[in-house]
């Protein structure tokens, strides 16, 4: 490639463009003008691609960096400018660490010549994000820029896929220099190969004498879109289905193998069969406190194999009878035929049994709720319409609390990058502005957000973004005026001491949505709920947002209790 | 099924990591030790043959188990580009020590043939102190500084542990030799 001379804020944009980026979400300020003011020459140049979403929060940015991230597999990108424009993206950054989305985040920074001085708007920014980002930098030479961004996006989306963060000082974004983007990324200690080879014919082995297998999966098959090859692995071993949240949807919910997710709110059927098995299939999973409650009580007679593209999951948390490190696309067909090697020498194993088992235990303890006509709508419902209503085929994002766990349990995925959710960090304020970055990656498709009333009003003010670009997003706020997941656990847990968590004077949100510009819709009945998602689905040229008020307070069961065994659940019997 | 939260048997371990020589390096790498909430005994870091790295040598109290878990989660590290707890039956190890001794004129001499024993020497005296610097393993300087304690020690100044692995293994992957 020719050399140019540019800015490093030229050159910045000149590298989001040969990276094929197509949104940046972000707010400007003072650190970061040079990176704007070449965007506003940019955008008025022929062929130029990249285009920035102006977000009124940089946590909506980072968060709708993530939305888009997780519709569409590439790289999400945001901007913030020093000080508290980077401060505000760190929770967005934080979720992305936990939930391992592919995101770059560039921010502005004090001229070289002032940091350390804690000058105005000054942030230890690399600081702060260190133990949240795989990896960050401070560009301190300008000639620098072009690897680091090539090095970032690299990182961002290989491996275990992950945050990264670029932080460049003023005077670095306004100094010329030969721009020339490297070809190739040389990184000496960046994903050393295994030392040693797959052990897969003990994996195989483990499989062939399982008589009460599971295959669990989590958000690494996303991320490696190995979709396909797990279907057929897990039809050549015909072990019931378990995912976590961030698993919905890798695997259809709808086949006749899957039970869906397990775990503090997973279904009893799922528990069970979990707890119960000999042997644990994990793919791209870690073991989170959140699935296998106490951790000294799960699934003690399983042995493990543990397949994933970090080593360093390996063993963390639970000990993998049998490891295997690596690309979950490239390790597991070769598993695949390994254990079909196997079967074909020696037999399958009979999984009648087993599968005759959690069958029964499928039947006997469902996920069910019991609506009532004239009683206040139940949440559940709400979720069984909006599933029926979509034919389950919207991607949804979602708030955290309640509401996010019965989306869960109740909007059924069968294709993958279809749940969008902070599963890791646990961030109320996720789901409009993931809503806003599925959307944009994913025009043409049904994006709905299922979002509880607290949740919403953390970073409700973008809804003016969604209206600025006409998004037809549709958010449902399952409306209990609680900040309900909190209140269920004073209810189980605290003696009904409802300390701080009655949202008493929520706003209107059928005037709020006017006041930005949306459709407000409210259904407070349940007459009044499927013509009120009716209405909201209709096709339309900006966002809607429907207020359905629900029972205060209903529950979600099944619930492990934080510390108890997996099978030890209450509610949902 | 083995849990690690049921691992026990804490003891010393040594890791030694080679990094690119990079700005914040030890930051990273220490910041991860204490966000995982491994403690750290002792850190050293300093040049290697190639000016582009740095190795640090580490000493932590961990069950081994945890030691593997720790390897794992520094080789993440980006600027870390070889990582490896290395067994003590394979390894050399050296610390330096400076232990400043007030004590009168009158036990100088006592004090000389007493570092000579633990072949140390005395780099420093004035009239009424004395300084003592002793190389060698942590076990050896113990045992100098238990006997130095008997002249009244004012200041001890410990590098911590480096080491190196015996024999013609090393560090560097096989890209970089
Ligand atoms: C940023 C943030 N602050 C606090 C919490 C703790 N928290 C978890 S769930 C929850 C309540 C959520 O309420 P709401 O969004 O109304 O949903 P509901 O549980 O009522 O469905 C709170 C406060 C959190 N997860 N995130």
């Amino acid at each position: 490639m020719a050399k140019e001379k540019m800015t490093g804020a030229q050159a910045l944009l000149r590298c989001l463009e040969l990276e094929a980026v197509e949104y940046v979400f972000g707010v400007p300020g003072g650190a970061i003008l040079p990176v704007y003011d070449a965007l506003f020459e940019a955008t008025h140049q022929k062929g130029y691609h990249l285009k920035h979403v102006l977000v009124r929060h940089e946590q909506v940015g980072a968060h709708a960096a993530e939305g888009y991230a997780l519709a569409t597999g590439k790289v999400g990108v945001c901007f913030g400018t020093s000080g508290p424009g980077a401060t505000n993206l760190v929770t967005g950054i934080a979720d992305a660490y936990m939930d391992s989305v592919p995101l770059v985040a560039i921010t502005g920074n004090v001229p070289k010549s002032l940091i350390g001085t804690d000058a105005f708007q000054e942030a230890d920014i690399t600081g702060i994000t260190m133990p949240v980002t795989k990896h960050n930098w401070l560009v301190t030479d300008v000639e620098d820029l072009p690897r680091i961004i090539k090095e970032a996006f690299y990182l961002a989306r290989t491996g275990r896929p992950g945050p990264v963060l670029v932080d460049i000082p003023k005077d670095v974004q306004n100094a010329t220099f030969e721009f020339e983007y490297p070809e190739t990324v040389n990184i000496p200690g960046y994903m050393p190969a295994p030392k040693e080879p797959p052990r897969l014919a003990d994996a195989a082995t483990l499989i062939r004498s399982a008589t009460r297998p599971v295959l669990y999966l989590g958000g690494g098959v996303r991320s490696s879109g190995s979709y396909a090859e797990v279907l057929a692995f897990a039809e050549l071993v015909g072990a019931p289905v378990v995912t976590t949240v961030h698993g919905k949807g890798v695997f259809p919910e709808t086949h006749p193998r899957c039970l869906g997710m397990f775990g503090m709110h997973g279904s009893r059927y799922a528990n069970y069969a979990v707890q119960d098995s000999d042997l644990i299939v994990a793919l791209g999973a870690r073991f989170d406190d959140r699935v296998t409650g106490k951790l000294s009580a799960f699934a003690p007679e399983a042995k493990v194999v543990h397949l994933d593209v970090d080593p360093a999951e390996i063993s963390k948390l639970v000990t993998a009878t049998v490891p295997l490190v690596g690309d979950l696309k490239v390790l597991l067909p070769r598993l695949h035929a390994e254990v079909q090697r196997v079967f074909e020498a020696r037999g399958r194993p009979d999984l009648g049994p087993w599968l005759a088992r959690v069958e029964a235990w499928r039947t006997k303890h469902p996920l069910r709720y019991a609506q009532e006509p004239g009683a206040p709508i139940l949440p559940q419902k709400a979720i069984d319409v909006l599933y029926e209503k979509t034919k389950g085929r919207a991607i949804v994002a979602t708030g955290v609390g309640e509401h996010q766990m019965f989306a869960a349990q109740w909007y059924k995925t069968d294709f993958p990058r279809q749940f969008i959710t902070s599963g890791g960090l646990g961030t109320m304020g996720f789901c409009l502005p993931a809503a806003i970055g599925a959307q944009l990656g994913k025009p043409g498709e049904l994006v709905i957000g299922i979002d509880g009333d607290g949740s919403f009003q953390m970073t409700l003010q973008d809804l003016a973004t969604a209206v600025e670009l006409e998004l037809p997003i549709k958010i449902f706020i399952l409306n209990n005026l609680f900040l309900g997941m909190v209140r269920q656990w004073q209810e189980l847990f605290y003696d009904n001491r409802f300390s701080q968590t009655p949202l008493k004077d929520c706003p209107d949100f059928v005037k709020l949505a006017e006041a930005y510009g949306c459709l407000g819709l409210r259904a407070r009945t349940l007459e009044e709920l499927e013509p009120v998602v009716d209405q909201a689905l209709a096709p339309r040229g900006g966002p809607v947002i429907v207020d359905i008020r629900v029972r205060r307070q209903e529950k979600v069961f099944p619930m492990v209790p934080a510390g108890a065994p997996l099978n030890d659940m209450i509610g949902g019997e | 099924m083995e849990r690690t939260e049921e691992a026990q048997n804490y003891s010393l371990h040594t890791i030694s990591l080679l990094v690119q020589n990079l700005p914040g390096v030890l930051h990273r790498i220490a910041g991860l030790f204490s966000r995982r909430g491994y403690n750290i005994a002792s850190l050293t870091v300093g040049p290697t043959e190639r000016p582009e790295y740095s190795r640090m040598t580490i000493v932590v109290r961990l069950s081994s188990m945890t030691v593997d878990q720790v390897v794992r989660q520094v080789q993440k590290l980006v600027p870390v580009v070889e990582v490896r707890e290395l067994k003590p039956q394979d390894l050399v190890e050296r610390e330096l020590m400076l232990v400043k001794i007030k004590t009168p004129e009158a036990n100088h001499s006592e004090l000389r043939a007493l570092a000579e024993t633990y072949e140390a020497s005395i780099v420093d005296v004035s009239p009424d102190a004395l300084i003592v610097e002793a190389t060698g393993n942590a076990g050896k300087l113990d045992a100098l500084e238990d006997r130095l304690k008997a002249y009244g020690i004012q200041e001890i100044c410990r590098s911590g542990r480096i080491a190196l692995e015996r024999g013609f293994k090393t560090l560097a992957p096989p890209n970089l030799k």
